[in-house]
């Protein structure tokens, strides 16, 4: 998995994911059937170019909806997601994981974000995404998409931006809210050059609902520790911080696999565990995180 | 017991997707992403 090249899968995601070239040059958006899917990654429908629908705004504007206060459509498919790879989607294909990993790399000053600060982002999954849309709503029942509306700088850069260059009728309609939300996209690329990942990290709802998934899913990071010399290489080369050695499948790792690359003694593994596989060489190779299973 | 617990989630999200379905929410979510979201890009 590690030799397969990173950089080429997030490039290829986020071309195929956002392909729909007639809507950048018409100001438009895809209104084909595949929108009815969900993309794994943070993506907004609203991009000219997306083809799938942004699993975080499906979520909330089934909940806004009269109908039904939670999508189980959509927590179905993002628990799917989450039980096959936890967050490999984050560390793989996710656009705007992308983008700041792409504004890390500009040379800056670099510091390390808060450890307290990745506890944010259950804060937005839970109350913006979650409970308001389902219960603050307005007399006949319909709720707001709080996340896309007042945080979300995903659907600034890759909807309202686009849409308001080519598109004079919502040109006309801007007011106070685009300049806020332009403003959080802005402190996001600002902080994206100085911190490794900080939306994915302290603000994304989808890095939230992912990371739940981390210690049970079918993908997972390993250390044998038979190996492990706790040198802290994976530690130094982590961009989200991680002590692999400590806590192998960590919800906050994004399994980009860094760590494996980096490791002196070939210590660190990801593989696709099976029932069969991760009972065999139980006791030689031990999981950092759960002792359960392993790599091969 | 994480091995049995994979397989059960991995069982309750094709449920979850089954019973979403059933309910009409592919078309609630084609719906809404057909049409431009104003809320997301920060004008509606």
């Amino acid at each position: 998995m590690a030799s397969i090249n990173r950089r080429v899968v997030q490039l290829a995601s986020t071309i195929i994911g956002n392909g729909y070239i007639e809507g950048f040059a018409k100001g438009t958006i895809y209104r084909g059937k595949l929108k009815s899917v969900c993309f794994p990654g943070l993506n907004c429908y609203s991009c000219p170019g997306a083809y799938t629908s942004c699993p975080i705004g499906s979520l909330q504007s089934v909940a806004a909806g009269f109908k039904h206060q939670v999508s189980l459509y959509v927590i179905g498919f993002l628990m799917l997601i989450g039980t096959l790879g936890g967050r490999l989607v984050c560390g793989w294909l996710c656009p705007f994981g992308f983008f700041q990993e792409i504004l890390y790399k500009i040379p800056s000053k670099k510091f390390k974000l808060p450890k307290l600060l990745s506890k944010f982002k259950y804060f937005f999954l839970l109350v913006f995404v979650l409970l308001l849309p389902a219960f603050l709503t307005n007399e006949v029942g319909v709720g707001l998409p709080y996340f896309c509306k007042y945080i979300c700088p995903a659907g600034t850069l890759e909807a309202g931006i686009p849409l308001v260059i080519k598109n004079a009728a919502l040109r006309e309609a801007i007011g106070i809210l685009f300049y806020w939300k332009l403003g959080l996209l802005i402190a996001t690329i600002i902080f994206s050059m100085l911190m490794s990942r900080p939306f994915c990290r302290a603000v994304c709802p989808l890095g939230a609902m992912y990371s739940l998934f981390n210690s049970v899913s079918f993908y997972r990071m390993n250390v044998d520790k038979t190996k492990c010399t706790k040198c802290n290489e994976c530690n130094k080369n982590c961009p989200v911080g991680i002590k692999v050695y400590e806590n192998a499948n960590s919800p906050e790792c994004i399994r980009c696999g860094k760590c494996i690359g980096k490791c002196p003694t070939n210590a660190v593994k990801s593989c696709f565990i099976t029932h069969k596989k991760g009972r065999f060489n139980h006791e030689k190779v031990l999981d950092a995180g759960s002792g359960a299973d392993n790599c091969h | 017991m994480n091995e049995k617990v994979k397989y059960l989630l991995l069982l309750m999200s094709f449920a979850l997707i089954a019973m979403g379905v059933y309910r009409g929410e592919v078309a609630e979510v084609l719906q809404k992403a057909i049409n431009i979201c104003l809320e997301c890009m920060g004008i509606g």
